[in-house]
């Protein structure tokens, strides 16, 4: 109670001076005389003024209504036809989905979550977003389950051009159809990011870049310091690692 | 693994997808899922009650009782459910905990019964969700503490190996413990009562002598009332004598306030005692006799409600320190004005400032003596104003004192819930331990060799170990082993880390060059015979000295580890894995598992040389400190 109430004398006596706005230190603006009046009124016990719902109390609702809306998926049949899976498939990922997540929708801050689970020893929220990114279709900041499952279906169970595209278009941050060496150093850094710094050998920052390099010099057939669809999809099938790597989940589920 | 998060690895190991395009390094093998089965209900009979839920709902938590095979153990043949002769309406919040991770605990429960549930199906009580959380460890506090203050009862009959200073000490603390220490305590508080009435007597005026005024009975009985003095303050020596002797700490005993006030209570009559004679200092003299009357204070140790009196009015002491300065600030002004205002009647009694802060205070007071009274029109305008803002400001002090009372009321409580802190500070490490159970879960089979990414083929013992660890745990170490090969870096314990950061830059004199070498080669493992078969594709490269590593040979240091905190026997992610670590090791019974360094295959790395934190040197001796677990085989 001591501190509150040094607290209140403190903000009495800036009122009282009058000179600042207590937020931001600026001059108060215009609103004072109307803040004064709704006072001086509100005073007079005669007049009740109704007064307007502050800006404050609109957002309140706003997030209650975020909240409480739902996104349903289409239909099973419709899924169906999107995606490769069967129906028991897509029932139990429904499930899982479902009860994770009640609104139907997964966001950003999910994804990170759910990620710093899976890989505790790193910071794995940047390749989390660039996930997030490569899942959410419709651009609108979730991913309803048809987004997700319609990721899931291309990596699980697309063909392999399917999964280097999609492997691609998770590189390419700008969606212009080519890997530059900003986008390709930036999604190095977040793979690496979520090693964390406990690594052996001992982690260090010109590894990322290096990567980037011998990376380039496998794809960049051309030279042009970019990598395009065609010379991604071309390095990948020549090199049987990647190859053998791509059919290493396909029985996830 | 955490909570519902067991759902989404499906998707993590999916994201790994964006990994393989970029790693250079070829893939581990993925954990195949060989008993496929589809997901099933299982019925589980509680009492009679039955619960029905998927199977892999309940697998979300492998380590408690409906989440391993334990369960397999109630397991009814005949109506293919399982039961457990348990309270079904508590088994409610348990099955809840298995469907959305979040265990809640109901408020009408008893907690102890609730205890023996958690401890029953093997969930710590740690896990229970924020909004029930509090509920539960003020519930679980009150119940120790109730079953603390019945043990204490029955503590208090005697001790017998307590000295006779230690009895002292608890007889004068608490007079409940004996009938002496009763007894005692009632004689010191009779003799502090008759010394203060004494005091009080002493002045009053007794009987008239034929020539003089009134005589106060002190200088009448003179003796008697000297008797009575000297008993009193012999009985407060003697007492206060005892109770330094028997103080556990003579020193923090003299600094306490209670012994200041006993000191100040006696003392006067023995300063009385050595100056009678001297009549000089007899005005002092009589001040010392006003110190007498501390000697009421020394009830306070007979009255817990002086003594918290005593403690609101210190910790209220800001508080009325700002109010007196308050006062101090409407008194000044009040002063000014009235003498302002007075100075031009006649014969006004307001002869200065200072003079009329009598005056103020009377009238804020709203005492009203009448010795000064305002007689200008002004005056009389400005002293109402001034009795009626006296009183808004008297009332400022009761709320004060009383909220502070309360505060410290309360504060009692607090104490203990900041001992609750602690605990949830404890209960949070407890939580991270639990999640970075996992991490060090995949560390340590890889230390177990449970990760075969070094030999594409099976043997026998891969099949038996695999079976120690879920098939989700296994899905999660392919994962990090596959972002392991990515990146070309390995994941280690902290530990290891910081060791390896240290000895890396220790190891950079030219001497121990050679040596450094030769530990690159070195894997560890529990068993030389798996050493063998990971070394083929690192001898090619590798040319040292091999007299260092014989040696190592037979330097096998395997340090048994205390258990974790966790108590819960199936955890797995407990770091002794009694199975998989037995079937792994020479050595049977606790045995924890090494460090491996397992050196980054020398394809296409240039820093692999340098930077590789090696276990120490075989010249030094075998690491110092007993808690690690240290195995040190060389690549022989």
């Amino acid at each position: 109670m001591k501190v509150k109430s040094r607290d209140e004398s403190l903000n009495t006596s800036v009122e009282l001076d009058g000179s600042s706005d207590l937020l931001t230190g600026n001059p108060p603006s215009g609103q004072r005389k109307k803040n004064i009046k709704q006072r001086f009124l509100r005073l007079l016990p005669c007049c009740h003024l109704d007064t307007k719902p502050t800006v404050r109390q609109n957002s309140i609702e706003d997030d209650f209504e975020l909240a409480t809306v739902c996104y349903r998926p289409e239909g099973l049949e419709k899924l169906m036809e999107q995606t490769k899976f069967s129906r028991k498939e897509l029932q139990i990922q429904y499930r899982s989905f479902k009860n994770e997540c009640p609104t139907g929708v997964v966001n950003e801050e999910t994804f990170k979550l759910i990620f710093s689970h899976f890989f505790p020893q790193g910071d794995s929220s940047t390749y989390a977003h660039f996930l997030f990114e490569a899942f959410d279709r419709h651009k609108n900041g979730a991913v309803s389950f048809e987004d997700f499952m319609i990721g899931m279906s291309i990596i699980l169970r697309g063909t392999v051009t399917d999964r280097l595209c999609w492997a691609f278009s998770l590189y390419d941050l700008n969606k212009d159809g080519c890997i530059t060496k900003e986008e390709m150093n930036d999604i190095m850094m977040s793979i690496y990011d979520m090693m964390g710094k406990c690594t052996n050998p001992c982690m260090k920052d010109s590894a990322p870049k290096e990567h980037v390099e011998s990376f380039f010099q496998k794809m960049d057939r051309n030279n042009d310091g970019v990598v395009t669809m065609e010379e991604f999809l071309e390095s990948c099938q020549k090199d049987e690692t990647i190859m053998e790597s791509m059919h290493l989940f396909d029985h996830v589920f | 693994m955490a909570a519902g998060v067991a759902a989404w690895l499906p998707f993590a190991r999916a994201a790994a997808i964006g990994w393989m395009p970029v790693a250079n390094l070829p893939m581990p093998v993925a954990p195949t899922n060989k008993n496929k089965r589809q997901d099933e209900l299982i019925i589980l009979n509680v009492s009679g009650r039955r619960f029905q839920t998927w199977r892999n709902t309940l697998d979300r938590y492998p380590d408690t009782l409906l989440g391993s095979s334990e369960k397999e153990f109630f397991f009814n043949e005949e109506t293919r459910e399982y039961f457990f002769d348990r309270d079904p309406d508590m088994f409610r919040s348990i099955l809840n905990f298995y469907r959305t991770g979040k265990l809640h605990y109901p408020r009408y429960e008893c907690i102890s019964a609730y205890d023996e549930e958690l401890a029953f199906f093997g969930i710590i009580p740690e896990i229970i969700g924020d909004c029930c959380y509090e509920e539960y460890k003020d519930r679980k506090r009150e119940n120790i503490e109730r079953l603390l203050d019945d043990l204490e009862d029955n503590k208090d009959s005697k001790l017998p190996n307590m000295t006779i200073r230690e009895t002292m000490w608890r007889a004068f603390e608490n007079p409940h413990t004996s009938t002496m220490a009763l007894v005692f305590y009632y004689v010191t508080g009779f003799f502090i009562a008759i010394s203060v009435i004494t005091n009080v007597v002493e002045t009053v005026p007794c009987g008239l002598t034929p020539n003089q005024r009134d005589v106060p009975c002190g200088e009448r009985y003179t003796e008697a009332f000297f008797c009575m003095d000297t008993a009193c303050v012999m009985i407060f020596t003697v007492e206060y004598l005892m109770r330094l002797f028997a103080a556990p700490s003579r020193y923090r005993f003299m600094r306490s306030v209670m012994s200041i006030i006993d000191v100040v209570a006696i003392l006067p009559y023995y300063i009385g005692l050595v100056m009678t004679n001297n009549e000089d200092v007899s005005g002092a003299f009589v001040t010392l006799r006003v110190f007498r009357v501390f000697r009421i204070f020394k009830f306070s140790r007979h009255s817990q409600g002086l003594r918290i009196l005593g403690y609101t009015l210190k910790s209220c002491a800001s508080e009325l320190g700002f109010l007196l300065f308050s006062l101090t600030m409407a008194i000044i002004i009040f002063a000014t004005v009235m003498f302002y205002a007075e100075k031009g009647s006649t014969s006004s009694k307001f002869t200065s400032i200072p003079a009329s802060f009598w005056y103020t205070i009377v009238t804020m007071t709203t005492l009203g003596y009448g010795d000064m009274v305002p007689k200008t029109i002004a005056g009389k305008i400005f002293g109402s104003i001034c009795s009626l803002s006296g009183v808004l400001v008297i009332a400022l002090p009761v709320p004060v004192i009383v909220s502070n009372f309360s505060r410290i009321y309360h504060q009692n409580q607090r104490a203990d819930k900041r001992r609750a802190q602690k605990v949830q500070k404890a209960r949070l490490a407890r939580m991270r331990i639990s999640k970075s159970g996992s991490s060090t879960a995949f560390l340590h089979s890889k230390r177990n060799g449970l990760n075969q990414s070094l030999e594409l083929t099976g043997s026998i013992e891969d099949h038996q170990m695999k079976k120690a660890t879920t098939l989700l745990e296994s899905q999660h170490h392919h994962l990090l082993h596959c972002l392991e090969k990515t990146t070309n870096h390995e994941f280690v314990d902290e530990r290891l880390y910081e060791q390896g950061y240290l000895q890396t830059t220790l190891q950079n004199f030219p001497s121990r060059s050679p040596s450094l070498s030769s530990e690159e080669g070195i894997t560890g493992t529990c068993c030389s015979r798996r050493v063998k078969k990971n070394i083929q594709p690192l001898n090619a490269t590798h040319s040292h000295p091999h007299t260092h590593n014989l040696k190592e040979l037979s330097t096998l240091h395997i340090h048994c580890r205390e258990q974790q905190p966790l108590n819960t026997s199936r955890s797995s992610l407990n770091l002794i894995s009694d199975e998989s670590g037995s079937l792994n090791c020479k050595s049977s019974g606790l045995v924890t598992t090494a460090i491996i360094s397992i050196p980054t295959p020398p394809s296409n790395n240039s820093r692999a040389s340098p930077d590789a934190p090696s276990p120490p040197n075989p010249g030094a001796p075998p690491l110092p400190n007993p808690g690690t677990d240290v195995v040190k085989i060389s690549s022989l």
